[in-house]
């Protein structure tokens, strides 16, 4: 029993991760392999939205996977292969969005809501300081001049 | 003024909240297609069913019509397949493109549920559904007649699409030269 639980845990040791990226549709240039992988990681998969084609185990997926291979070993450098397949599933294939006119509210408008946000704070806390800072009224300063004798007198 | 500024901030909140019943209530599924305006790119398809002809892009020009993309392993297409067959009924032009799988599979589907389609060619690699930025089965592209694409319909042609939708849009390419 106890063996058969050393077994065991051994075998889920040595497990690792399985990767949806096939042996057979790796490219034998580990240099053109390094660049897939990586460009892999930045395209979406178009089954399973929120995955990339390098993760996922989809059967279209798997296409995109070998098609950017072949782009790749063809002599294609990254942008243009990259390109490839902007132009026929759109930038929404880019799991980071390009910056052009149609995103610019994407990625400016946290950073603009920030400052807005900022500046509002600001404004505010600056026209509490300056209640506080306000000079006493004669008759204010009359009465606190009383208090302060009268807690002298003690 | 003060209170305007009081307001602002509810007014943000509506204002994201709106977004956000708009936004969630989208279909992820329904992109934009690259192909709109565009001739579709160009294919030549082995046939489906055998002693059949093929089908290829440059066939389809003429009169507006419909390139249907599907595949016996594919559920939805199940539920498509019977308006299909009555839009062939009522003279609509649909041609078929078997995708990702053996013509035999998708041979045996048409002659088990019919053959809506004018012409069919297989593509068992899928390269050419990939070509015109097919994600996923079933799709539909409205055609022109100059062979220009004019629609991308993702997901099933149900009775009330076809009505709404690509209807409407068939009798405007008709009435175009």
């Amino acid at each position: 029993m106890k063996r058969l639980i050393l077994i065991a845990a051994a075998a889920l040791a040595l497990a690792g991760p399985t990767l949806a990226v096939t042996p057979d549709e790796q490219l034998k240039d580990p240099r053109l392999e390094a660049r897939a992988r990586a460009l892999s990681q930045e395209l979406r998969c178009l089954v399973c939205q929120n995955q990339s084609i390098d993760d996922s185990a989809a059967p279209l997926a798997h296409d995109l996977r070998v098609i950017l291979r072949e782009r790749l070993a063809a002599g294609d450098s990254d942008k243009q292969a990259v390109d490839y397949l902007v132009a026929r599933y759109g930038d929404f294939v880019l799991l980071k969005p390009p910056f052009q006119p149609d995103t610019w509210a994407l990625w400016l408008g946290p950073a603009a809501i920030l400052l807005l946000a900022g500046a509002g704070a600001a404004l505010y806390m600056r026209g509490r300081a300056r209640v506080g800072d306000a000079p006493l009224s004669a008759a204010d300063e009359a009465e606190a001049a009383r208090l302060m004798a009268a807690d002298k007198g003690d | 003024m003060r209170r305007l500024i009081a307001i602002l901030p509810v007014a943000a909140f509506v204002i994201v909240l709106v977004g956000f019943m708009v936004g969630l209530k989208r279909d992820p599924a329904i992109l934009p297609s690259m192909l709109i305006g565009k001739p579709l790119p160009a294919f030549a398809l082995p046939p489906v069913k055998p002693m059949a002809a093929g089908l290829t892009s440059a066939e389809l020009v003429g009169e507006p019509r419909l390139l249907n993309v599907f595949a016996s392993w594919c559920g939805p297409c199940r539920e498509e397949h019977p308006v299909l067959l009555q839009l062939k009924a009522e003279g609509v032009t649909i041609d078929g493109l078997d995708w990702k799988e053996e013509a035999d599979a998708g041979a045996h589907w048409l002659d088990e549920n019919g053959d809506p389609y004018a012409k069919s060619g297989n593509d068992r690699t899928g390269r050419a559904g990939i070509d015109m930025g097919v994600s996923g089965v079933p799709e539909t592209f409205v055609i022109d007649r100059r062979g220009v694409v004019r629609y991308r319909q993702v997901g099933a042609i149900t009775p009330e699409v076809w009505s709404q939708t690509i209807a409407p849009l068939m009798a405007k390419l008709k009435a175009e030269s």
